[in-house]
């Protein structure tokens, strides 16, 4: 038997009940429902209240933060994202389930070997998910688990839609031919 | 600027055990995630509902005994759904999620970084936009921060109770009739 720290994966059941008891932890120790995005927010806020002189005044986004008492820190959510780097890197150096890939096997199928087009894509999808996460205030996790764990209504919502056009999205990208490649 | 250095080190201590468990459970890799929209690897749903089903007991129970409070987010139509149409565009192009990209980065994974880097850049587009983007998200009215019990007034734990059996039941059912990753691999060889 060898030790389940060193297995490259577990059950996703296994894995989903601890996230769930972990939420549980978040919500007792921090006050906090699991969430990835605002930390992004914050930072972004930082940054431009650093490099663009005079927009706390005339950007009412900071205003209606301190309103809320939510000005934009380094705080609890920021350091969620540091460990989940950290925690990640751990596990897969524990498993030796790490790679250097530019480009995913399903991508090359479907677009080529170019890592620029992989990357553009990237860069692109990930701004556009960023931007829609903060629209709607929540993510995966955020909205996903978190808010779906507390039967909130705007996190139901957000995910069946969410999920719907995801998969409208890939079976545009991928075809029905692409399923088979994964 | 900055939170105590004890909720700070908390923050880290639950990052940390959730960036292993995505790591763990697979889902820090494009196939994984691409896999799941284009409705052929089941992993994602599995994790999430089960973080749901099992989370939703133990936060409401914290909630009854006054250990924590809810934190629901408002239903702000115009901005749960401009919000959801983006990011399941931008997640399927981009092949990971917030929290699982940033888990794929520890992997290694060189196109997470550079999504990652993009996902700075959407929220910067946000705190930019925000004055002008309020009617849009307002556009369709604010329910509040309602819950599916206050909406039908029914008892919260009428709710869980049958998430925890109807989610508990489809989980199984998914998980026995799915197809095997190796009866896939010999149905691409046999009709391809």
């Amino acid at each position: 038997m060898s030790n389940p720290l060193t297995w490259k994966s577990w059950s996703p059941f296994l894995v989903g009940a601890a996230i769930g008891v972990l939420s549980w932890f978040a919500f007792a120790t921090a006050d906090k429902p699991l969430g990835i995005t605002t930390a992004f927010e914050n930072t972004a806020a930082l940054i431009q209240k650093a490099v663009v002189p005079g927009v706390e005044q005339s950007n009412e986004f900071f205003a209606a933060k301190a309103e809320k008492g939510q000005s934009p820190k380094i705080d609890w959510e920021w350091m969620l994202v540091l460990g989940v780097f950290i925690g990640a890197f751990l596990s897969s150096l524990l498993s030796k389930d790490r790679t250097r890939e530019n480009v995913p096997p399903l991508w090359r199928w479907r677009f080529g070997d170019s890592t620029a087009k992989r990357f553009a894509a990237a860069f692109l999808g990930g701004a556009l998910m960023m931007f829609g996460a903060r629209v709607a205030q929540g993510c995966t996790s955020g909205h996903g688990i978190s808010g779906a764990l507390q039967l909130a209504v705007s996190s139901w919502t957000f995910v069946l839609v969410m999920f719907a056009v995801a998969v409208a999205t890939a079976f545009l990208l991928y075809g029905r031919e692409g399923a088979r490649h994964v | 600027m900055f939170d105590s250095p004890a909720k700070l080190a908390l923050g880290l201590l639950t990052g940390i055990l959730f960036g292993f468990l995505l790591q763990k459970g697979r889902a820090a890799k494009f196939h994984v995630i691409v896999g799941q929209f284009l409705l052929r690897d089941w992993t994602v749903v599995k994790i999430m509902a089960t973080a749901v089903i099992v989370g939703a007991v133990g936060v409401y129970a914290l909630a009854a005994t006054g250990l924590a409070s809810l934190h629901v987010k408002p239903a702000l139509w115009g901005g749960v759904l401009l919000g959801a149409l983006c990011f399941g565009a931008g997640i399927a192009l981009f092949g990971y999620c917030p929290g699982t990209s940033v888990a794929a980065c520890g992997e290694g994974r060189r196109d997470a970084m550079v999504g990652v880097f993009g996902m700075l850049i959407g929220a910067s587009a946000y705190v930019a936009l925000y004055p002008f983007l309020q009617p849009v998200i307002k556009r369709l009215g604010d329910a509040g921060k309602i819950t599916l019990p206050d909406i039908t007034q029914t008892s919260s734990w009428l709710w869980i109770g049958g998430l925890v059996i109807v989610g508990s039941a489809a989980l199984w059912l998914l998980d026995r009739f799915e197809a095997q990753p190796s009866e896939r691999g010999l149905a691409v060889s046999r009709y391809s």
